[in-house]
C-alpha cells in the first residue's frame, strides 16, 4: 500500500470538500454570479486539476479555498473542519511568484517557518531541504531579480512546502513561463509530487498540462462558473517517464474535453490545446 | 598571449575613461571658482567687500578657522543638534508613516491635517517654541525634528500603502497576521521609501539649522554666521558658507550611498 508522508494510507478518504460553493460580486451595482453550487472533494494525495476558459471562476474557487476570498454561501471542509482565512495548512503557490525581492532565495523559502517562530538553524535546514525538493540546489543565496522565472516559480514552490502544507494550492503556476521552461516545470511538480504525496489542487487553462499532471480532472462551464463535468485519468504514471502527449490514450482524454466545449463559441474559449 | 594584452588595454583605458568622465564633477567645481574669483576681482560685490568675499580670501580665512579650532567648535553643535532631531523624527515618524500607509482609516484621519502642517515654515513655530521650550538648545531642535518629519512620514507611508497586495495575500497564506505582514512585509518594502524620506529629512533640516541657530544660541555654524558679520570678519562668513555647503553635500552623500546599500531591485 502506498502511504503518504506522515504515514497514514492513501485510502481515498476526501481531504477537501467543496459544498455548493457560489460566489456573487456586485459589479456596476448588479449582482454578478462567478460560481454557482460547486462541488468537488479531493482525495488525500491526490493531484487535481481545476479546468476552464477565462471566467468560469476557477481561480476564484481556489483562492476561496485558500481564503484569500470569502464565498457567498456553502461550504469549504478540509480534513473534516470547515475552513475560513488563510493559513500555513494551504500552501498557496501564485502565477506571480511573488517572492520577496529584498530576501535571498532561501530567505524567501524560510518565510513562513520565521513566522511560526522556528529557529534560525532549523529553518535553514528544511529550506535547503524543499530547495533540493525542487531542483534550487546552490542558489540558495541568489537574489530573487538574479534568477529566472522558473527558478523563481520552483523557489515559490519550495516556500509553500516548507510550512508542510496538508493541500499545495497552485493558480496557473507555469503561465508566465516559455513553452519549455513550463513543460520542465511540469516535470518537476510531478517528481516533487511524487516525492512529498502532498494533495494538489492546480488551476489551468492549458488542457494538456492538465491532462499530463491529474489524476482527476474538474472541468468548468462558464456563465456563471460551475463544474461541467469530472473526468478520471487513468494515464499511467510517472508520466514523466511513460506518458506521451501523441498517445492515443492521451488523445482520448482531450477529445473527451473538446467535445464538453463544443457548444461555446470561438471567442469564449481560450483553452490552450 | 595578444588576446590577454588586449584586455589588460581595454581595462586601463576602461578606467582612463573612467577617470577621464568623472574629472568633469571637479572641473564644474574649479569652473565655478573661476568664475567667483573673476567677479570678485571685476569687484561685482561692491568695492568695499569684494576682497574679502573672493573665494581666495574664503579659504585663506577656512584654513584660519580649521587652525585655531573655531570651525569645530561652531561645526560639532550643528551636527550634534541635525543628529538628535533626526533621530528623534525618525523614532517618532516611522512608526506613524507605517501605520498611515497600512491603515487607510489612519491616512484618512491624518490625511488633510499632515498636509497642512508639512506646509508651515518651522520657522513660524518659534516664538511658540520659545515661550515653551525657552531660548537654547532644545527650541532649535524641536525646529529642526519639525521640520524632518514630514519627508520622512510622507514617504514611508506612501512606500506602505503602494505594497503589492499580491506580497500581503501571499503573507497570508503563509500564516502571517497583521503584525506578521508588517514586519516581514510592509516594513522591508517601505526601506527604500523611508531612505528618500531621510534624505529630504536630512536637506531641509540642514538648511533650516541655519536660521534656527539664529535663535538665541551661542555656538553653531548659523550663530557663527551673525557672529561673523558682527565682526565684520566676511572673509569668515564666505568660509562658513563653503563649510555649511560642504557639510550638506556630505551628509546627502552618506545617504545616497545608504540609498544604494540598502534599497532592493526587482
Amino acid at each position: 500500500m502506498i502511504t503518504s508522508m506522515n504515514g497514514s494510507p492513501l485510502s481515498g478518504k476526501p481531504l477537501l470538500e467543496l459544498r455548493d460553493v457560489s460566489k456573487t460580486f456586485m459589479k456596476d451595482g448588479a449582482e454578478f454570479r462567478v460560481l454557482e453550487k460547486v462541488n468537488l472533494s479531493i482525495n488525500e494525495g491526490e493531484f487535481v486539476c481545476i479546468l476552464g476558459p477565462t471566467g468560469c471562476g476557477k481561480s476564484v474557487t481556489l483562492q476561496i479555498v485558500a481564503g484569500l476570498l470569502e464565498q457567498s454561501s456553502g461550504s469549504v471542509i478540509l480534513d473534516g473542519k470547515e475552513e475560513s482565512g488563510p493559513g500555513p495548512h494551504k500552501g498557496m503557490v501564485f502565477q506571480e511568484y511573488a517572492l520577496l525581492p529584498w530576501r535571498s532565495v532561501v530567505e524567501n523559502v524560510e518565510l513562513g517557518l520565521e513566522l511560526k517562530g522556528i529557529g534560525k538553524k532549523e529553518r535553514r535546514k528544511i529550506a535547503e531541504e524543499q530547495l533540493e525538493l525542487v531542483g534550487l540546489k546552490g542558489s540558495e543565496s541568489r537574489m530573487v531579480h538574479e534568477i529566472s522565472g522558473g527558478m523563481r516559480q520552483r523557489a515559490a514552490i519550495a516556500r509553500a512546502l516548507a510550512n508542510r502544507p496538508k493541500i499545495l494550492l497552485m493558480d496557473e503556476p507555469f503561465e508566465a513561463l516559455d513553452a519549455l521552461t513550463k513543460e520542465e516545470m511540469q516535470i518537476q511538480i510531478l517528481k516533487a509530487w511524487e516525492k512529498t504525496r502532498t494533495t494538489i489542487f492546480f488551476v489551468t487553462h492549458d488542457v494538456d498540462e492538465a491532462i499530463f499532471l491529474s489524476d482527476k480532472l474538474c472541468v468548468m462551464d462558464i456563465n456563471p462558473g460551475r463544474v461541467k463535468k469530472i473526468i478520471t485519468n487513468t494515464l499511467p504514471r510517472p508520466r514523466h517517464e511513460l506518458v506521451c502527449r501523441t498517445d492515443r490514450e492521451f488523445g482520448a482524454i482531450r477529445d473527451q474535453i473538446i467535445q464538453l466545449y463544443s457548444s461555446l463559441k470561438d471567442e469564449e474559449l481560450d483553452l490552450v490545446f | 598571449m595578444a588576446k590577454q594584452n588586449d584586455t589588460r588595454q581595454k581595462n586601463s583605458t576602461g578606467l582612463m575613461a573612467l577617470v577621464a568622465d568623472r574629472s568633469f564633477y571637479v572641473l564644474g567645481v574649479i569652473l565655478f571658482m573661476i568664475v567667483w574669483q573673476i567677479a570678485a576681482s571685476l569687484k561685482l560685490f561692491g568695492a568695499d567687500f569684494s576682497e574679502a568675499f573672493s573665494p581666495l580670501a574664503a579659504i585663506l580665512a577656512l584654513i584660519e578657522m580649521i587652525k585655531n579650532g573655531e570651525l569645530l567648535h561652531h561645526a560639532l553643535p550643528s551636527l550634534r543638534r541635525v543628529l538628535v532631531s533626526l533621530s528623534l523624527a525618525v523614532v517618532v515618524a516611522l512608526p506613524i508613516g507605517v501605520l498611515v500607509g497600512y491603515f487607510r482609516r489612519i491616512e484618512q484621519l491624518t490625511y488633510v491635517v499632515f498636509q497642512f502642517m508639512r506646509m508651515i515654515s518651522p520657522l513660524a513655530w518659534m516664538p511658540i517654541a520659545i515661550i515653551i521650550f525657552g531660548v537654547g538648545d532644545v527650541s532649535v531642535v524641536f525646529l529642526l525634528w519639525l521640520v524632518a518629519i514630514w519627508p520622512l512620514i510622507l514617504n514611508t507611508s506612501h512606500g506602505a500603502g503602494r505594497v503589492s497586495p499580491l506580497w500581503v495575500n501571499m503573507a497570508k497564506t503563509m500564516g502571517a497576521l497583521d503584525m506578521g505582514i508588517l514586519r516581514k512585509v510592509i516594513i522591508p518594502a517601505a526601506v527604500p521609501d523611508m531612505l528618500t524620506g531621510l534624505r529630504l529629512a536630512v536637506g531641509v533640516s540642514w538648511i533650516i539649522l541655519v536660521p534656527a541657530e539664529m535663535l538665541g544660541v551661542s555656538d553653531g555654524l548659523g550663530y557663527f554666521i551673525l557672529d561673523t558679520r558682527d565682526r565684520f570678519r566676511y572673509d569668515q562668513l564666505m568660509a562658513t558658507i563653503m563649510v555649511i555647503g560642504m557639510i550638506g553635500y556630505l551628509l546627502d552623500s552618506a545617504n545616497r550611498w545608504l540609498i544604494s546599500k540598502f534599497s532592493w531591485k526587482i
